[in-house]
């Protein structure tokens, strides 16, 4: 079995994450936050980027960028999770059915709309023919591309593996879904987000380079099996709880908050805690920003300040694990090290 | 005839988001797919629809667009003769 | 050809169950009934309401949605939408076809794959969301990943579960995956396949692209019109070779590729180059030549374009003598992205029955490849089927099954 680098990761976001050396993070609020959008047309050409939307744009763009700085051309396969795929040409088309009675409706935001666009555009643009796929599956969108990845890499003689995770606001779902949240008090309170992070695995080690050590995902489970499912994940890979430097989390704060307090639990007090979401918003692959943080950590050895509660610095940042769960089910643990 | 041609590079720009491009850009007897302006078959199916829709002209076969989108003057010509509104 | 899986120790990938529901019938017997008798499912729209009507044909589940719910024992505020409820009724059959019980004992995971997940609800209800509070309930099962969720929780299925959404490939990159879960190690069984309703919202995005027939679809003709679009769900148990030492073992899965055309977001290459690495790269992984394949189940949609490239294609890997190949979307319609697992299932029942499913509406051959398919049901020895889904975005799959 080979081990699984990243060799780079890039990501857009609703903070400067895109263009910055090292990230400085600020808070969000409000209902809805967009990405910040860098120049697409240092990335994609104008007769290409004219139909592409939002996700598309950022999707395409990051991955570009991930490749880049990975030194790569064609990698070796393309995966993508989005959960809402490509919402804002699929509201898009629908409308139109709706507004013109299913008359003189136009090709483009329907072709535009399937879930795997932004795997296919990115494949057309680097006219690269290799594996290609594309997870749709909520929460667990970006882990089941990047468990796709990480198999091809271990266990299957795939050198470089380009994955990602995008999603899109949109323009009318979304309002829908944070109307629901606002009715319920254990709703989700972050804003709603949106963002495309990618990342190049590796065979190959690197001076520097982060290792994915593995991952785990669970449909269900129930708050009680929690921490005894952490520990056997770690110990799977020959770790215990002290192990751990620091734990990245996914809480929104909705009541299902609860599951990050059980899991940290399993933890003794020196680890340090942080938690993403209130950066980047909630979306199916807000955990792909929570991968790119980690990387981040990991690389420059420093934790942003606006993520740390207590000063409680650790000298040496090695081993991170990440959890992350929507609505109290799709789990799933990433674990990571320094190397 | 020269208006129906400023009309049809307004409505090509808009449609088809060139976005970089002004009416004066285009000249009438550029190819519009290909090597010319670079559109594809996406855009061909786009300007199909903007034939029904603006001028009741209904092409069934998708092949048919081929002869009739070759150029701004070639367009012109054809919906000029076969205009239903 | 090198192959660089062929020395190491690889676990065998068995299919212990199948379900389907489909255009041509409800369950496994009566899809296999329909084959054998040669009879298709396509017809007129009648569950839908849409404006096209009486412009298209379709490959519709002859089941209403309450049907299905009763069927299904399911409560009356659920909501379950068309995608999930077809996928239930499949996935159930295939649970009980293999005859497994799903609990602790072993990981049991699961992987579907769906085009435009809840779309047939959330179509009728968009403009209700925000004021009618019984609609509400459909916010939520609009998202891809919903019908999957549903139909595991339904299983008892809570460890690894997805989805795929590659457009018409989606489900034979379901059954794929589910492959190299089992090969790798990471688990012994799998449950693998796809569901997919018709919509207003794919009818109409059809109907864009100009690639609608407003008759009956006729795959590999040098007349085909167009396609019809369908309906269906189907699923495959896939177990590891040691898990079934006592049990009923139906077919094997032996090859898999996935590769993508990179030419265009919709149409194929003229030279069917995704389609010919697919094929190619399924071959390599089951050690197999292509004159050991016996059937080809073709994608077939019935579009000028997609029957030209792929005929293309299998020229490329077959040569003369071209096996004999059909496309099953005569009987069914096209079912996006259930299609690789309605025609995985098609495939495992050639197998079984040793029987060439016939291409009905075959007459006139395509002038520029001179293909014939098998156009009558023929019944020969049939030891590997081959099976082509490709979708938008240039994404082609290619799944091999074997009797051994």
């Amino acid at each position: 079995m080979n081990s699984c680098y990243i060799h780079s990761a890039v990501s857009i976001s609703a903070q400067n994450s895109f263009e910055l050396e090292f990230l400085e993070l600020f808070e969000i609020s409000g209902k809805n936050v967009e990405a910040i959008a860098p120049n697409y047309k240092e990335y994609i050409s104008p007769m290409v980027l004219r139909r592409m939307a939002t996700g598309v744009k950022m999707g395409v763009a990051a991955a570009s960028k991930a490749l880049q700085n990975a030194n790569i051309d064609k990698p070796n396969a393309i995966l993508t999770g989005t959960g809402m795929g490509c919402i804002e040409d699929t509201e898009k088309f629908l409308n139109s059915i709706i507004a013109n009675d299913e008359e003189f409706l136009t090709p483009t935001s329907f072709i535009q709309s399937t879930h795997n666009t932004v795997g296919a555009q990115i494949a057309l643009g680097l006219q690269c023919k290799a594996y290609n796929n594309t997870y749709v599956h909520g929460a667990l969108s970006f882990e089941s591309a990047l468990l796709d990845g990480l198999l091809m890499v271990q266990n299957e003689e795939t050198k470089n593996v380009l994955v990602g995770g995008v999603d899109e606001l949109g323009t009318e779902f979304v309002d829908y879904v944070r109307m629901l949240e606002d009715q319920n008090p254990n709703g989700i309170k972050v804003p709603i987000g949106e963002g495309a992070s990618f990342f190049v695995l590796s065979s190959e080690k690197k001076h520097n380079v982060v290792e994915l050590l593995g991952i785990k995902t669970s449909s269900k489970l129930s708050i009680h099996s929690l921490q005894n499912e952490l520990i056997a994940f770690l110990s799977h890979h020959h770790l215990k709880p002290d192990s751990i430097d620091v734990l990245i989390l996914g809480n929104n704060g909705d009541s299902f908050d609860d599951y990050y307090d059980e899991a940290s639990k399993a933890f003794p007090q020196e680890t340090i805690n942080l938690s993403y979401k209130q950066f980047c918003g909630e979306f199916y692959t807000a955990s792909a920003f929570g991968l790119f943080l980690g990387c981040e950590i990991l690389k420059s050895q420093q934790i942003p300040e606006t993520l740390l509660q207590h000063k409680a610095q650790k000298t040496s940042l090695k081993t991170i694990l990440l959890y992350n769960q929507f609505k109290g089910r799709d789990h799933s643990f990433i674990l990571l090290r320094q190397c | 005839m020269s208006e129906l041609k400023q009309e049809l590079k307004e409505k090509i720009i808009d449609i088809l988001n060139l976005e970089d491009l002004s009416p004066s850009d285009i000249n009438n007897n550029d190819a519009l797919f290909g090597d010319g302006l670079g559109l594809d078959s996406i855009d061909a199916l786009e300007l199909i629809v903007m034939l029904d829709k603006d001028f009741g002209i209904q092409l069934t076969d998708p092949k048919q667009g081929k002869e009739i989108f070759k150029s701004i003057s070639v367009l012109a010509d054809y919906i000029a003769e076969h205009r239903k509104k | 050809m090198p192959n660089i899986e062929k020395n190491k120790a690889r676990k065998g990938v068995a299919i212990t169950g199948i379900g389907i529901i489909s255009a041509i019938g409800n369950t496994l017997e009566e899809n296999r009934i329909s084959l054998l008798s040669s009879q298709s499912g396509i017809g007129d729209v009648t569950q839908i309401k849409t404006k096209q009507a009486s412009q298209i044909k379709v490959g519709e589940v002859k089941l209403t949605n309450d049907e299905l719910i009763d069927q299904l024992n399911l409560p009356k505020d659920n909501n379950f939408t068309r995608t999930a409820l077809l996928g239930l009724v499949a996935a159930k059959e295939a649970v009980k076809n293999s005859g497994i019980s799903i609990d602790a004992s072993i990981e049991t995971g699961f992987i579907s794959a769906t085009s435009v997940g809840g779309m047939d609800k959330t179509e009728i209800h968009l403009k209700d969301f925000p004021s009618k509070r019984e609609t509400q309930k459909y916010v939520s099962s609009h998202h891809a990943g919903d019908s999957t969720q549903k139909i595991a929780d339904a299983l008892g299925i809570n460890g690894f579960v997805t989805t795929i959404s590659t457009a018409c490939s989606s489900a034979a990159n379901a059954i794929m995956l589910g492959a190299r879960m089992i090969t790798s190690g990471q688990l012994d069984r799998v449950i693998v396949g796809g569901t997919d309703a018709l919509s207003k919202f794919t009818i109409n995005g059809f109907k864009t692209l100009m690639i609608l027939s407003d008759d009956v679809c006729t795959p590999f003709d040098e007349d085909r019109k167009g396609l019809n679009l369908g309906e269906a769900a189907a699923y495959l148990v896939l177990e590891s070779d040691e898990m079934t030492k006592n049990k009923n073992v139906l077919a094997y899965l032996t090859g898999y590729g996935n590769a993508n055309d990179a030419f265009h977001q919709t149409a194929s290459s003229e030279t069917g180059e995704g389609a010919f690495l697919a094929m190619q790269k399924a071959l390599q992984i089951a050690d197999l030549k292509s004159s050991d394949i016996n059937y080809v189940n073709a994608h077939g949609t019935a579009t000028p374009n997609n029957d030209l490239s792929e005929s293309m294609a299998l020229t490329r890997i077959f040569g003369e003598p071209m096996p004999d190949f059909s496309s099953t979307k005569s009987f069914t319609g096209h079912t996006l992205a259930a299609a690789g697992a309605i025609e995985a299932v098609f495939s495992v029942m050639a197998l079984q029955e040793q029987t060439v499913w016939p291409n009905l509406n075959f007459r006139t051959k395509i002038e520029e490849t001179g293909l014939e398919p098998t156009s009558v049901l023929k019944t020969k020895n049939i030891q590997n089927v081959l099976s082509n889904s490709f979708g938008f975005g240039g994404n082609c799959s290619t799944l091999i099954f074997s009797k051994r």
